[in-house]
């Protein structure tokens, strides 16, 4: 069997193994290095959850330490990148990206096409979303259907260690401004992951779990809630198959539907709010272009149109989980019962 | 005599088989070698045999998962009884204790050597005996051999190798000269210290063992090409440049079902497996600059046929009747020193998809 390390740390072995590989690869963002002047190692906070930590002792001064003003780093990164480095910019949480989305959707996403194709951004902008670590309405979201909305920008979600470090290094050699948004609560999760660099090719979606009588797509953490059900659901009699988008610009339609086709049934799981998120436009999708597949109504499985939640019950209330997923199955599994 | 049937393991990562379908009769007699249980795991199905002859007593219902060494049937040979036979059962499953997957992996796990300055993945089973080394074709790796590597290594030590530009092997492949390729197999028997060892090469990895044969007879105890190449020009370029070019699961799959007669052998898992290995740095270099080599214009650049009757070690060539990728006539009209078998219903993975016959085929050529 090959070597198990967590989400983290296959985050940090693609950085290291990229900036090894290629010079022009540079961080910057909020304490990635963790003061000026620390070695890496022993003081130094290498980010919030200390992804970065020992890259300053590496590589010195191509790990940045920036001051707490996300729209003038964002903007250098950007910057930077239509210059000729290729930055991966960490901007701790996706919370506080409101404040630098002037240079995020007005610059990094229009320069290739308002500059007649010949201008190339290649920035990765790094942040965590996602509810569960007590950390208030401010710090919890899942705002990445507002990045999959501007054309413009590649949008990734990983769910396993084996993709983040994947598509983390398909996100730093890209030619186009790259989101990724890692869920905090993965970072300690263990998968296989090889030693070797290897990139995962943007909008192709990875079969989970291969099922006949229900499609669950989902995202980030909500694939293993998903998966989750599905070994509940296995024991019921109700074989689920588990597709993990990765990526939501692009999105692979053609995986969503040729499962669609298959089982005739589709559940949608997204952590982000409910309304105009990526559960509505993947439904959206398949009711357009997989309708006639459909045995049942396509059910999406979400978070209330709430902040999240501060008090620890509430938020386990509000984040969706296994029994959630698990009801939302029987459901479109009871409505072939009707009919029949 | 009660035999015990167990549940196999196939390849690293299998810890568990699901009985699809029993293909012989509770009660029937089987000859040893017959494939009598249809066995599933999560990346591929294929048929088991028995190991003698006997009588079949079915112990696994079909859909029925069993941890690999579990036990699924019994074959007796003999007079025993059902009270005899009941009890043999019933004090296997009272005594068996699956292995934990961390010792299984332990257990089986492959190594890696130092081959000319280039590190090689290599993974060995079984002890003693003439050892046989297995070198698998292109785009491959030691998991090809998954179905073969425990039976043919029952009597001796046989070494599964991945090779250069492949599998868990370094991906700097040069520039893929034929020399080269055989410098690293004479290379690999040195650092396994291997004066001399049986050869077994699949596809391209069978061009390679006849190239070394021919050049180091002194160290081939004997030879199997299966579904080689260097025994003619023709291959399908179509299938080359598609592997090597495909770059996504829907674009891969059509080519990958050309490796088998029966496509639905190719699963989204065997895919997958297939892409990790393709995405890794260096492998889509790797993989051109061997194809150049070896393959340019849809063609096979090292034909070694005309030399096949200066050959002086024992050799075996196999090939499956369906083969879509090097053509099963570059097995008729070989010289008369050449033992040749065309296995029927079996595309170019002949060695997967008639597992047993290729297995029997090889260890009696062997005896």
């Amino acid at each position: 069997m090959g070597r198990k390390i967590t989400f983290q740390q296959a985050v940090t072995e693609a950085l290291v193994q990229e900036m090894e590989r290629d010079k022009s690869v540079v961080l910057m963002g909020e304490d990635v290095a963790g003061g000026s002047g620390a070695d890496g190692e022993m003081d130094a906070w290498g980010g919030p959850l200390g992804v970065t930590k020992g890259l300053w002792g590496k590589f010195g001064d191509r790990v940045l330490d920036t001051p707490i003003s996300e729209s003038a780093f964002v903007g250098t990164a950007i910057g930077a990148a239509t210059a000729g480095l290729r930055p991966v910019v960490e901007l701790m949480f996706v919370d506080f990206m409101g404040v630098c989305f002037d240079q995020i959707f007005n610059q990094a996403a229009k320069f290739r096409y308002m500059f007649g194709g010949r201008a190339r951004t290649p920035v990765v902008i790094r942040s965590m979303i996602g509810a569960g670590f007590r950390a208030a309405a401010q710090h919890s979201q899942c705002l990445y259907p507002v990045f999959t909305h501007i054309p413009g920008l590649k949008c990734v979600i990983p769910s396993t260690p084996y993709d983040a470090k994947g598509l983390l290094i398909q996100a730093i050699r890209d030619d186009d401004p790259v989101v990724v948004f890692e869920h905090k609560v993965l970072y300690t999760i263990e998968g296989e992951v090889p030693e070797e660099s290897y990139t995962i090719p943007f909008g192709e979606a990875n079969y989970v779990r291969e099922g006949d009588d229900v499609t669950i797509v989902a995202l980030g953490r909500m694939v293993h809630m998903s998966t989750e059900a599905a070994e509940i659901l296995m024991k019921e009699g109700i074989d689920c198959e588990v597709i993990d988008p990765r990526t939501t610009s692009p999105l692979d339609e053609d995986t969503i539907l040729e499962s669609v086709e298959k089982t005739g049934r589709l559940v949608v799981v997204d952590e982000a709010s409910p309304r105009c998120n990526m559960a509505t436009d993947i439904s959206a999708m398949v009711a357009q272009k997989g309708f006639d597949s459909l045995k049942a109504p396509i059910k999406m499985v979400t978070p209330p149109h709430t902040p999240v939640p501060f008090s620890p019950v509430l938020e386990d209330m509000y984040v969706p989980d296994a029994a959630k997923v698990a009801a939302a199955v029987r459901d479109v599994m009871g409505h072939k019962a009707q009919a029949a | 005599m009660i035999h015990k049937l167990t549940m196999p393991k196939w390849g690293l990562s299998m810890t568990e088989g699901k009985v699809v379908a029993w293909l012989a009769e509770d009660g029937a007699e089987v000859d040893a070698g017959a494939e009598v249980v249809e066995i599933e795991t999560e990346k591929i199905a294929s048929g088991l045999e028995v190991p003698q002859r006997g009588i079949l007593r079915q112990v696994s219902k079909i859909g029925e998962m069993a941890p690999v060494g579990g036990l699924i049937g019994v074959i007796v040979d003999g007079g025993d009884s059902q009270a005899e036979i009941d009890a043999f059962v019933a004090e296997f499953q009272a005594s068996f204790v699956p292995e934990e997957a961390e010792e299984e992996s332990a257990s089986a796990e492959p190594e890696t050597i130092e081959v000319l300055g280039k590190t090689m993945r290599y993974l060995k089973r079984g002890e003693g005996g003439d050892p046989a080394i297995l070198f698998h074709g292109f785009g491959g790796d030691l998991n090809n051999w998954l179905f073969n590597h425990e039976v043919l290594a029952a009597n001796r030590a046989v070494y599964a190798v991945d090779r250069p530009g492949h599998g868990g092997s370094s991906k700097d492949v040069g520039s893929a000269t034929p020399d080269s390729f055989k410098d690293t197999l004479a290379g690999v028997m040195d650092a396994l210290d291997l004066p001399k060892a049986h050869l077994v090469g699949h596809s391209m990895g069978g061009g390679v063992s006849l190239d070394f044969a021919l050049a180091h007879p002194e160290r081939t105890l004997s030879l199997v090409l299966i579904a080689s190449t260097g025994l003619g020009p023709e291959i399908d370029g179509g299938y080359i440049d598609g592997f090597v070019t495909a770059g996504k699961r829907r674009d891969l799959k059509p080519h990958l079902e050309k490796l088998f007669a029966d496509p639905k052998l190719v699963t989204r898992q065997l895919i997958d497996d297939v892409l990790k290995y393709k995405r890794l740095d260096g492998v889509d270099l790797a993989l051109r600059t061997i194809a150049d080599q070896f393959f340019p214009e849809g063609q096979q650049a090292l034909i070694l046929r005309d030399q096949l009757s200066k050959l002086s070690v024992p050799t075996l060539v196999l090939w499956g009747a369906e083969d879509r990728i090097v053509p099963v006539s570059h097995a008729e009209g070989l010289p008369a020193n050449i033992e040749t078998r065309i296995l029927p219903g079996a595309g170019h993975m002949v060695q997967m998809e008639a597992a047993a016959q290729v297995n029997r085929a090889i260890t009696s050529f062997w005896e």
